[in-house]
């Protein structure tokens, strides 16, 4: 089936009864294209049920050292957006499991909202995460991901407060709770009382949740998981790319299924 | 709904981990705004320690050699800290301590915002951090002492282009991780709504007293106001209350660096694009992919490769122009004020005066030029001898 006439493939992320979701993210070109669609191939064999595909960007905000640095390699390497859609022209080819680009607002509006989005429909691409377009600015990309049935994922954050009722009812395919203060990177111990923020949403809305932000073990996962519907994980597997570069794909298989595992584990019935 | 547009620019683009800061922020200084016992204070600040009113100083050595009209200079470099950026920062620092806020971040080009910055901290008794460019902080390190010396903790920032626009990815980075006790005092009339505003309110204190000062000197309005541009704020501050003068040109003056037709340059108007960066939408210097381009000028200051959403906007429509003027041309001009006036002001600061150098001759000697001198030149000194090939260590 082409992309273009398909169902948007978001929906079998979290459609399988009590199992909670595992969602990797690989910064595309890090350090070469070939790379970053292997790893995809590998985490998809190890159980991904999304795969997050960050696009670099300059100037990276919201983002810690690891993916900032995966950024400037990638960058380096010479990746770019229509680069990006290749590497999941690529993917398409042999895979159907659900993908969404993460990058910044400029790469998208630079490119064309309208270009952009027809192109990630084109392709297969789900979802689009971009973290410095927040709820009042998302009107005038989503007038276009509509249009192209790309869902634009909505971010909630442990100071929305009392803005989460109005993210959440606009909310589409699933909304990524930020798990911390701060950018992404790799913590210790997440402190936020994510169960309360799940809880608030789901006053809202069904639309499934998803926890990232500094989530790097299988215990981390586990909790996270069991307060939502699945995990986020970004900075753990940069890390491994930047380890072992093109050698990378065989560690991040390992490292995503034991994550996987631990996300299965995670106790169902709390979310929903 | 977006909020703080100007025409199709500014808004929020930001994380929503700031979004409920900002608007915070936002109420605080609507409240305060309005609030006399703030203006007072903030008033009182203004006037008895950073030194306000600024002297409107008529430059007649200069008018006489450039030939044509009066030239009057818009002294903020006399200010307390050498430089307009302390007007905006007594004013968010004093909002800072209403919110209830014990500790202020600041990015920092020149090292003018972050001495500011760290002043006013010292003074209203805050925690204060700042962040530069790795890059700035060797071009400027009389600044970073300045800083460390007013209990400020200086951060170098190593990631990028390492200069100011770095500075200002890692305080956000930063301030994202920590809003409860901490409030970011943006420098410029940049970021996410509210800064531009509030910034832009903070130093219209500039072109408020300017035209009371040269109205009461020429008995009319002057024919052009011109300032320097990175950001936008003491030009900003030096155009607000003459737009609604549409007989007043308004000129801004970009850093071209090494030329318009090279890399090495930051003039925004000149060779940007409408893009989407720093919480804002606005012109910005770019790849075709929107990669934000590494900029080059010999100000630290203005080595910036966006610019304000409310200039965007007077661009769009006209109101004010915008120039380019390169290192060269800043550098004679830095030397020529020196000369001529016995001013040595911040090289941010002689890309205006380098321009009026071009323009003076246009007008007629019952015309006035107003040039905001947005700062003292003190910290430059170095890096312009270096530039002329002397050896000099501070």
């Amino acid at each position: 089936m082409s992309n273009e006439t398909r169902e948007n493939r978001l929906k079998k992320v979290f459609d399988t009864p009590n199992q909670k979701a595992f969602i990797g993210f690989i910064t595309a070109g890090d350090p070469t294209a070939d790379n970053t669609v292997n790893c995809i191939f590998e985490m998809e064999r190890a159980g991904a049920d999304l795969i997050e595909i960050g696009i670099p960007f300059s100037d990276p905000t919201a983002e810690g050292v690891v993916i900032q640095d995966a950024n400037v390699r990638a960058l380096k390497g010479g990746m770019t957006t229509d680069k990006a859609f290749d590497i999941v022209r690529r993917v398409r080819e042999k895979s159907d499991i659900p993908l969404a680009f993460m990058t910044y607002a400029n790469p998208v509006f630079h490119y064309g909202y309208d270009s952009f989005c027809a192109r990630c429909r084109k392709l297969g691409v789900d979802a689009l995460i971009i973290p410095d377009m927040p709820f009042e600015e998302k009107a005038e990309l989503e007038e276009f991901t509509k249009k192209y049935d790309v869902a634009l994922i909505s971010m909630i954050a442990p100071t929305s407060e009392s803005r989460i009722r109005a993210i959440a009812s606009e909310a589409q395919g699933f909304i990524y709770v930020v798990s911390s203060m701060g950018v992404t990177g790799v913590r210790n111990e997440i402190r936020t009382d994510v169960a309360s923020i799940v809880e608030s949403i789901r006053k809202v809305t069904d639309v499934p949740c998803a926890v990232g932000f500094g989530i790097s073990t299988p215990e981390q996962a586990k909790a996270m998981a069991s307060v939502s519907d699945g995990a986020i994980v970004g900075s753990a597997i940069v890390k491994i790319v930047a380890q072992y570069g093109n050698d990378a794909p065989e560690h991040v298989y390992q490292y995503v299924k034991s994550m996987k595992e631990a996300v299965l584990n995670a106790p169902a019935a709390a979310a929903k | 709904m977006s909020k703080g547009r100007y025409g199709i620019h500014g808004g929020q683009y930001i994380s929503e981990t700031l979004m409920n800061e900002l608007d915070n922020l936002e109420k605080s200084y609507e409240h305060y705004k309005n609030d006399p016992e703030f203006q007072e204070e903030l008033n009182r600040l203004l006037n008895e320690y950073a030194g306000r009113p600024s002297l409107l100083y008529y430059a007649e050595k200069m008018t006489k050699d450039l030939g044509g009209a009066k030239i009057y200079l818009k002294r903020e470099d006399l200010n307390h800290t050498g430089s307009h950026k302390i007007n905006n920062v007594l004013g968010q620092a004093l909002l800072a301590r209403k919110m209830g806020k014990t500790r202020i971040i600041a990015e920092t080009g020149a090292g003018q915002h972050g001495v500011a910055t760290a002043t006013a901290a010292a003074l209203l008794g805050m925690e204060c951090e700042i962040f530069m460019g790795k890059e700035d902080t060797i071009r400027q390190a009389l600044n970073v002492y300045r800083m460390e010396l007013l209990g400020a903790k200086v951060h170098p920032v190593t990631s990028g282009t390492m200069t100011l626009k770095d500075a200002v990815n890692e305080c956000m980075r930063e301030w994202t991780g920590r809003v409860n006790d901490t409030l970011y005092v943006l420098g410029s009339v940049m970021g996410p709504h509210p800064f531009p505003m509030i910034v832009r309110d903070f130093q219209s204190v500039i072109s408020r007293e300017a035209k009371a000062q040269i109205l009461a000197r020429e008995g009319q309005l002057p024919a052009a106001v011109v300032a320097c541009v990175g950001g936008g704020s003491n030009s900003m501050g030096a155009f607000y209350n003459f737009i609604e003068d549409k007989e007043v040109e308004l000129i801004g003056c970009e850093a071209a660096g090494k030329g318009v037709d090279t890399a090495l340059t930051a003039a925004t108007i000149a060779t940007g694009s409408l893009g989407i960066f720093h919480g804002m939408k606005s012109y910005f210097c770019q790849d075709e992919y929107g990669q934000i381009a590494p900029v080059y000028s010999i100000s630290a200051g203005l080595d910036y490769p966006g610019i304000g959403p409310e200039h965007a906007y007077l661009h769009d429509i006209g109101r004010a122009q915008y120039v380019p003027v390169t290192d060269d041309e800043a550098v004679d001009a830095f030397e020529y004020l020196a000369r001529t006036e016995g001013i040595i002001c911040a090289i941010e600061s002689a890309h205006a005066v380098a321009h009026v150098r071009k323009i003076a001759k246009n007008y007629s000697p019952d015309q006035s030029i107003i040039v905001c001198l947005s700062g003292r030149g003190d910290k430059d000194v170095a890096a312009i001898a270096r530039y002329r090939g002397v050896d000099l260590h501070e």
